[in-house]
């Protein structure tokens, strides 16, 4: 049987950071017990981020680097999708430039999704390459410890046999009702009992039993173990783990705390490949998931991880992080609290399902047209070309990895925009093509006319009323 | 092998309501207003109109859709009434209905007006609209005054004017406009304001202030049109004659290919360059004596100025800051306010433009008059820079 293992990886944390002391500060006068938790930053998804879209991000990542053919599956794991009942991963499909033959499978229900989705991929026996890309916008109350604790972010990997930077060595699974935390269906925040109980009854009872019956099985000794990625927001969890385990200190992943938080049902696949990106070849990484019950997964590094560099690794999603210290920022982006956006927001915006599919391959894939009389590249592609006119058929050109600059600009303070002002101006594409886009993740002191701009999947308009999100591209700076 | 509009069809009679904040009159009373003016000015009776052209551009937070509410509220009774709309040019597009109905012989007597009522929103600036099912879901939703602002972007890139320089031209665009709207009591704003104000109020959508934006008002326009012959037999004398009437609409090349650098509008150059054919115009700076230009935005107005060939590429900034645009200076400009100041009830605005040409043509207009004028021009951008519609219409003294 040829050796399974992790081909690629990518990784998404959106740009915004919320700086904690700014929570702590806001929260000063009735819960002065923060201000210890305030240090560092947190990431937080813009308005027009979630989980599918950090999805998208990640997975277009991961497979930049490789071909997009023999993929034949891909699952999205994540406790906050979009959608209950409509495939998010179906979209991540679409959006990534992927096949639509390509199976997909949505998971979630727990934290540990994203690293039970690796074992189950892992350990089937699949011809083509299959994507896991696990993703969380956490949501939590405000004044609460996980306001503090929780981030957002994606990622990626692509896994499958032949040339991988990890083979998989073997995992171990247990099942149990300990309930560290929990968020019932149609609840907005997680439930967490005391964080003492969890560390010495789940966390140092659970995961050294199924670790040790992982070593047991594949004749593996803990002193091996490089990396341990063991994604707990409580201090000191993983290091009293591998102590327990025995397992060198030195080998204890950071949880990303200080500059990200946790990013739920990715975080597990966050820490691997932040291990991935130091890891020399022969190198042991063990990834853990914890949550009713427990999966622990052992990769060993090839030689092929020497040459690797992803397209996105987690230090550059981190590096690109911009502080903010606006905290109404991050209450209104995550709903807490509805600032009177005036009567320009009171709009409809009901998205009509027939012209969405019909346009899908537009407005979800990014898929133009080149003209197959004069050769221009267009988008959208109507039925006669923009340039000469002719209608012959338009060639599909897909857009979003074209590269392309600033023609006009402005900066809107008059419309209705959830994160003010609305960049918003003419995309000129190396290719000759030009569409007048959103643009976002701007800053206003370097954009200008020519500025570099690559292509975002992002939420286009929210519709309050039905929660069906309509999803486009937008511009971003590079 | 055709002959093109000039001198075919002449205003009979023309009127237009108090522009503004209307906040006691609807819709039926803002046409009733400006059609009676045409009515008594023409000095015909209703019964003598025999088809009528009908603008009103937003259907949602106007009189709704089709001509019915305009025949409802004049009382036209079993003739022909169309309701046109082309965006900001919807004024425009009801006068070319009307006189190209008359010059086709088609019909003797014919009205065109134009109306909106834009104070019925609740909030300042033009109704948020949906752009259609498919547009909805790849356009971004920017304002008007966005649309606009790209070309501020455009021009600076292109004739490397900084922006400190570009904005104080355009402000001096609007200060002028003010200057010229405190003569004109119909105007919806008859303020004089200073240059700082201008320069220091908030941004509306970079580099666009709130003075660098139009006002957003309630109005009507109308124009009573015929023949020559028939308006001579009606005892009229001086007559004002269409010259020219021209439009041009985007195909989405400026959005969809790299051509357009941003600095200019495209359609206002192809319907200018076809409209001075028609009226046989050769230097525009020099034949024409007067401009009603649509000013949404002071940029617009700014570019506008090289787009119908009075200032060259890339002198509109010199020219309006030595002034030629203003009441006293080379070729005047928005000698009545101006969309700025007049205001800009969509639907009328073409039609409102016509107007102070007309009354300026015939010595009518009291403190604003100009000396002498002989040709007036009228422009309408409906849309936005890089996809939109322009319409250009040129009227003069029919030679005796």
């Amino acid at each position: 049987m040829p050796e399974i293992g992790i081909k690629s990886y990518g990784a998404c944390i959106p740009r915004l950071r919320m700086d904690r002391a700014s929570i702590a500060a806001a929260h000063a006068w009735s819960l002065p017990s923060l201000k210890a938790a305030g240090k560092g930053e947190r990431s937080f998804c813009n308005w027009d981020e979630d989980s599918i879209t950090m999805g998208v991000e990640a997975t277009r990542a991961c497979l930049a680097s490789g071909s997009k053919q023999r993929i034949g599956s891909l699952i999205f794991a994540s406790t906050t999708p979009p959608f209950a009942d409509l495939p998010n991963a179906s979209v991540i499909v679409n959006a990534s430039g992927l096949s639509s033959s390509t199976a997909t499978l949505d998971t979630g229900g727990s934290l540990r999704a994203g690293v039970s989705a690796l074992i189950r991929a892992l350990r089937s026996q699949e011809d083509s390459d299959v994507v896991i890309v696990a993703a969380d916008d956490r949501r939590a109350k405000p004044g609460s410890a996980q306001e503090m604790q929780y981030g957002c972010g994606a990622l990626a990997l692509r896994l499958g046999t032949g040339e991988t930077v990890a083979r998989f060595v073997g995992s171990a699974s247990s099942a149990s009702s300990f309930a560290d935390h929990f968020r019932a269906e149609g609840e907005k925040y997680d439930y967490h009992w005391e964080e003492r109980w969890v560390r010495d009854e789940g966390h140092l009872k659970i995961i050294p039993e199924s670790v040790e019956r992982l070593f047991s099985e594949n004749g593996v000794s803990a002193d091996s173990i490089d990396y341990l990625c063991m994604p707990a927001t409580i201090p000191g969890a993983a290091a009293a783990v591998a102590k327990r385990l025995k397992i060198k200190p030195e080998a204890v992943v950071d949880n990303l705390a200080s500059k990200c938080g946790d990013t739920g049902a990715a975080h597990g696949l966050m820490m691997l490949a932040v291990a991935l990106e130091r890891a020399a070849p022969g190198q042991k990484i063990l990834v853990i998931g914890f949550g009713g019950g427990c999966d622990a997964l052992l990769f060993e590094t090839t030689e092929a991880i020497r040459g690797y560099k992803p397209a996105s690794s987690v230090s550059a999603a981190l590096a690109r992080g911009v502080t903010d210290k606006n905290y109404t920022k991050l209450l209104s982006f995550t709903g807490e609290i509805d600032l009177d956006w005036g009567m320009r927001s009171e709009t409809d915006a009901k998205t009509a399902l027939t012209q969405l599919y019909r346009a899908q391959d537009q407005v979800i894939s990014f898929i133009g047209g080149r003209c197959s009389d004069c050769g221009a590249i267009q988008f959208p592609p109507l039925v006669a070309c923009v340039n000469c006119g002719s209608i012959k058929a338009l060639t599909p050109y897909p857009l979003a990895d074209e590269l392309a600059k600033v023609a006009t600009f402005t900066a809107d303070w008059l419309m209705f925009y959830p994160a003010p002002p609305l960049y918003v101006g003419l995309v000129q594409f190396d290719n000759g093509a030009r569409v007048l886009m959103e643009m976002v993740d701007v800053d206003p002191a370097k954009l200008d006319v020519g500025s570099a701009l690559r292509m975002v999947f992002r939420i286009k308009e929210k519709d309050g009323r039905r929660h069906f999100n309509r999803y486009f591209w937008k511009a971003a700076p590079i | 092998m055709a002959t093109g509009i000039k001198d075919k069809v002449v205003i009979l009679g023309m009127g237009c309501s108090k522009f503004g904040e209307r906040w006691n009159c609807g819709t039926e009373h803002l046409v009733s207003e400006a059609f009676q003016e045409a009515l008594q000015d023409a000095g015909i009776e209703k019964r003598q109109i025999e088809a009528a052209w009908f603008g009103s551009a937003l259907d949602k937070a106007n009189v709704g859709n089709s001509a019915i509410p305009l025949s409802t509220a004049l009382r036209l009774e079993g003739i022909p009434v169309t309701r046109v709309e082309n965006m900001c040019a919807t004024g425009t597009e009801a006068l070319r209905g009307a006189v190209y109905a008359v010059a086709a012989g088609a019909v003797d007597i014919a009205l065109a007006i134009g109306a909106e009522k834009l104070k019925d929103t609740g909030y300042g600036g033009l109704p948020v609209q949906t752009k259609g099912t498919l547009n909805d879901l790849v356009m971004p939703y920017s304002s008007a005054p966005a649309g606009f602002a790209q070309l501020a972007a455009g021009y600076r890139a292109r004739y490397g004017v900084s922006r400190d320089e570009l904005k104080r031209a355009i402000g001096r665009v609007s200060w002028k406009s003010h200057q010229n709207g405190a003569k004109n009591p119909k105007a919806h704003l008859q303020k004089e304001v200073d240059i700082d104000t201008i320069l220091n109020a908030p941004l509306i959508a970079d580099p666009l202030g709130l003075f660098d934006c139009c006002g957003v008002s309630d109005g009507s326009a109308c124009a009573i049109v015929t023949t020559p012959d028939i308006a001579r037999g009606l005892g009229k004398r001086d007559l004002v004659t269409i010259k020219a009437l021209q439009l041009s609409l985007s195909s989405g090349r400026d959005t969809g290919t790299a051509g357009w650098d941003g600095s200019y509008v495209r359609n206002t150059r192809i319907a200018a360059k076809k409209a001075y054919e028609e009226a046989g115009i050769k230097n525009p700076r020099k034949e024409l004596s007067m401009m009603e230009v649509h000013d949404c935005f002071s940029i617009t107005e700014l570019v506008t100025m090289e787009d119908l060939g009075v200032s060259e590429d890339g002198g509109a900034v010199r020219d309006v800051m030595d002034g030629f645009f203003d009441a006293d200076g080379g070729v005047p400009c928005q000698i009545d306010g101006g969309l700025k100041c007049f205001g800009h009830p969509i639907g009328a605005s073409g039609l409102r433009m016509a107007y102070e040409n007309y009354l300026q043509l015939l010595g009518r207009a009291d403190r604003r008059q100009l000396k002498n004028p002989t040709c007036g021009l009228s422009h309408n951008l409906g849309g936005v820079p890089y996809s939109g519609v322009a319409a250009i219409s040129i009227l003069g003294l029919l030679a005796h």
